[in-house]
């Protein structure tokens, strides 16, 4: 038996349902202590999801959710051993898993959740407020300015993910919740995530941003999405949250 | 690195500035390579504190070195700018894969140790001290399994590959006694005969019996202090060998900062006064 056949029937039997466990190494995962394997990764699979996805655990309740997180890890075992990472795919998974059609909010909720790790994550970049009013007037519109890396902007239509996940995290008020399309920004200038709300201008202006589009057609693209945005206030809100840097071009003064 | 390590403890960030503003002499620390791998950001900037503070060791888990493939190219790239970066005072792997490239799987997966298997892992040892442009250690993983086909027995595949690639060992003394427990074999004869040059380090863990069959199997799950049998096998190989950088690993239930040092300062006293042939014998 190769060294590749012997894993590849290991790794299989790690994962398959007790009536599925024959194949060429049946005698070995037989044995009541291959049970050890198969609970040490689906362990390590689960924790890492709950650990991850600490807003969908909570909304759902930690029996519900472990249930959900093994029956994603049979489909999509990790492949990144940085497990901080594990769970790309889970609020895909979400949107398509029949027992969470009550609540069409949860796939939005993991990925605000995922949102959190990618901006725990992202690398660092000096936020620096001087360097867009040193900009002068007439260059404004052609200039480039980037999303920091450990920005990240969601626009959710018709559903109130943010403010429903902000109380999941701990924050924000008990009262009503209105039933409406909400946008979350979230960023880390420096060491701790911070969040805010997002209008879909805001995201709209990130995501042209993101392209590499010089700020004029940003601006367009903010207006195109929310008719009459005032936009010296977008560029201020985002300024202060720390969400957005010089792109490297602009710095420069190179075209791309 | 100038101090020598003496009796060092996993980092917990729950123990957070207690733990870098401990003055303990010798004191170390370790930490999962992997938790370690990100951009930037406050992981980062906790672990190089740290550095600053304390030797730190970097313990990998998922470089996969007894894979049927050689280790991930961007989990190697990573593993390696972290080792720049950090300048670690040991950095450690174990002989088990846990993954084939495509998937990754959160455990430390036993194979058969043929003379094929010793070529091939020598080459993924060979391959990442390259790439690290350090020496590492291997440990020797706790075994639950009997597996058919081992060519090798585990001592003498740990001898060999550190002949062959120049790579120290890490000898994990609860492993030792899980494996020696689970697969009836004599835990004191094992440590005896475990060769003591290449040792670069030395574990110690609690375990556990499996929650389904009890104290018939253990489970390295480093959720307990470390066991008597444990301190005594400890005992004896220090006696035997000479003080080695030991840590104390402390995964689940893990205690307050406090209750780890003073777990440590039992490993501590030992590394201090190897030669006591009544407890080397004990």
């Amino acid at each position: 038996m190769t060294p590749l056949a012997f894993q590849s029937a290991f790794a299989q039997a790690l994962f398959a349902p007790p009536r599925e466990r024959g194949g060429p190494l049946a005698a070995l995962t037989a044995q009541p202590a291959f049970a050890v394997y198969r609970n040490t990764v689906m362990k390590g699979c689960v924790d890492a999801l709950e650990a991850n996805f600490p807003a969908v655990a909570r909304l759902v309740g930690r029996d519900w959710f472990r249930a959900a997180a093994a029956l994603y890890a049979r489909a999509q075992p990790p492949r990144d051993p940085r497990l901080l990472f594990y769970g790309d795919g889970f609020a895909a998974f979400l949107d398509a898993f029949e027992p969470a059609r009550e609540l069409p909010y949860l796939p939005g909720i993991a990925r605000l959740d995922r949102s959190w790790i990618e901006a725990h994550a992202a690398a660092d970049a000096a936020v620096d407020v001087a360097w867009f009013t040193s900009l002068a007037p007439e260059t404004l519109g052609a200039a480039r300015i980037a999303p920091h890396p450990a920005t990240r902007w969601h626009w959710f239509p018709g559903q109130p993910v943010f403010t429903i996940w902000r109380r999941q995290r701990g924050a924000g008020d008990a009262g009503e919740i209105a039933w409406q399309g909400e946008g979350a920004l979230l960023t880390r200038p420096r060491d701790s995530v911070q969040w805010r709300a997002a209008s879909p201008a805001d995201c709209a202006f990130l995501e042209a941003c993101a392209a590499g589009c010089p700020l004029a057609d940003a601006a367009a693209a903010a207006q195109r999405v929310q008719p009459g945005t005032d936009l010296a206030q977008l560029l201020a809100g985002l300024l202060r949250a720390g969400a957005i840097v010089p792109a490297p071009t602009a710095i420069n003064g190179e075209t791309p | 690195m100038t101090a020598p390590l003496g009796a060092g403890l996993g980092l917990k960030p729950q123990h957070g500035d207690a733990a870098l503003a401990c003055a303990a002499d010798g004191l170390w620390f370790e930490v999962h390579a992997e938790n370690g791998m990100v951009a930037g950001g406050p992981r980062l900037h906790w672990l190089e504190a740290a550095r600053a503070a304390h030797p730190l060791s970097l313990h990998g888990v998922a470089l996969s070195l007894a894979g049927a493939v050689p280790p991930d190219a961007a989990h190697l790239q990573r593993l390696a700018r972290l080792v720049r970066r950090l300048a670690p005072a040991l950095v450690s792997e174990h002989l088990a894969w846990s993954g084939r490239g495509e998937s990754y799987f959160p455990d430390l997966l036993p194979f058969p140790r043929t003379t094929e298997a010793l070529r091939r892992i020598a080459a993924h040892i060979d391959q990442t001290q390259a790439a690290l442009r350090t020496r590492i250690a291997i440990e020797n993983p706790s075994h639950y399994l009997r597996i058919d086909g081992h060519e090798w027995d585990e001592i003498d595949f740990l001898a060999e590959l550190a002949a062959r690639t120049g790579c120290g060992l890490l000898l994990d003394v609860n492993n030792v006694h899980v494996s020696a427990r689970n697969l009836a074999f004599e835990a004191q004869a094992y440590v005896d005969r475990f060769p003591g040059a290449p040792v670069m380090e030395i574990h110690l863990a609690g375990h556990s019996g499996d929650p389904a069959l009890g104290p018939a199997l253990l489970i390295d799950s480093h959720d307990t202090p470390v066991a008597p049998p444990v301190w005594s096998l400890y005992r004896r190989v220090i006696a035997r060998i000479g003080p080695r950088p030991t840590l104390i690993e402390r995964d689940g239930n893990v205690p307050s900062f406090d209750e780890l040092l003073a777990e440590r300062a039992i490993a501590a006293a030992v590394l201090q006064r190897p030669a006591q042939p009544s407890e080397a014998t004990a």
